[in-house]
């Protein structure tokens, strides 16, 4: 591989490297408490399994591309390291869709069931989970970039010959 | 087309050299995922389509009369499974167009990118399957056993049928995701990817 796509590779993988740190560490520090009615109403991440599962895969995923970063592109492991990027790009994706399902009734509630929203009471914890599910997002576009860039670079030589 | 001979079938699997009828072992493997796939995301995609229960609750009691409710569940109450449908759905679509081209169009390719085109498109079905099957699964995992922390009441207990088929519509969708991901491994490799990627000596 060339310098420049080394190097671009590289930095895509640096971009994904923050985005998911960052994204498992605001969701991490999040929470509130309000009270109502002489009630204490805590709010935290783990009150809720969408989250935790959130901020394991966002985890698995900075922690992959920790390790994707060291892995020379002239050995035999790049093949897998493609493969890998696709599974690692559908735990991402399936981990910010379920927090953002579970968020969108936390802020907007479902009438049909009876749920009412929490955003109201508890701001700030619903401002830092928007914050996390959008690093999350990024992360998820970031390694889809990272698939179409592999493929692209697999098959330019062929034109070039 | 300028493919190298160092295509060997990495894998095992045919290489498909544009207009090859090779009908090798790979070839009816790769179909017979894809149907897998096709019937299975088809299958959840109805199943939550239809997903519909309507029951009637007594709320109060005035004097000797109970006064009575009727309350339906129907899958769009919940946006996390119109996602999950449609979702499905387009997996079903795609792996049903899968299943045509590798049947009836060896010959179409564009440009020599046909299979490049191919993985793509098998990436975005399974993001997009991926996404749809968290949604409704957290969703689902809420409905059934709620949140008391939010104070949202668990919903399963009085509505059985529609968390029974939401629950027969969600394992339908693991299973295609999980052949869709197969499948999308096995187009990645179909790319020959090489050993390594210096370029240098291309012969």
């Amino acid at each position: 591989m060339t310098k420049t796509r080394r190097i671009f590779s590289l930095l895509l993988r640096l971009l994904a490297l923050g985005a998911t740190l960052s994204a498992t560490i605001v969701m991490v520090t999040s929470h509130d408490s309000a009270e109502v009615l002489n009630l204490t109403f805590k709010a935290k991440y783990s009150n809720e399994s969408a989250f935790k599962y959130f901020v394991i895969a966002e985890a698995v995923a900075s922690g992959y591309s920790v390790i994707a970063l060291f892995v020379s592109s002239k050995t035999l492991l790049w093949r897998l390291l493609v493969i890998l990027d696709a599974v690692i790009t559908m735990l991402l994706t399936s981990s910010v869709s379920a927090a953002l399902a579970v968020a969108h009734v936390g802020k907007k509630g479902n009438s049909h069931a009876g749920w009412l929203p929490i955003c109201g009471q508890v701001p700030k914890f619903c401002n830092q989970v928007t914050g996390a599910l959008i690093a999350g997002l990024i992360a998820a576009i970031i390694y889809f970039l990272l698939f179409i860039y592999s493929v692209h670079t697999v098959l330019t030589p062929l034109f070039t010959v | 087309m300028a493919q190298q001979d160092a295509g060997k079938a990495e894998v095992g699997f045919s290489i498909s050299r544009g207009a090859q009828r090779g009908k090798k072992k790979g070839y009816w493997l790769l179909l017979l995922l894809r149907l897998v796939a096709f019937m299975a995301t088809a299958s959840a995609t109805i199943v939550m389509a239809l997903n519909k229960q309507t029951n009637t609750f007594v709320v109060a009691t005035i004097g000797n009369t109970p006064l009575k409710a009727t309350l339906t569940a129907k899958f769009q109450h919940t946006p996390a499974f119109v996602f999950f449908v449609v979702a499905n759905g387009m997996a079903s679509l795609h792996s049903l167009t899968m299943i045509l081209v590798e049947l009836f169009g060896h010959k179409i390719d564009y440009k020599g990118l046909r299979l490049a085109i191919i993985a793509i498109l098998d990436m975005m079905t399974v993001v997009l399957a991926s996404a749809g099957d968290g949604a409704a699964t957290f969703m689902a995992e809420v409905g059934k056993n709620g949140n008391s922390h939010a104070r949202w009441n668990k919903i399963c207990d009085k509505f059985h049928t529609f968390c029974d088929h939401g629950t027969g519509a969600l394992l339908a969708s693991f299973i295609g995701l999980l052949f869709l991901l197969i499948i999308n491994v096995i187009s990645i490799t179909k790319l020959h990817i090489p050993k390594s990627t210096n370029y240098v000596g291309v012969p």
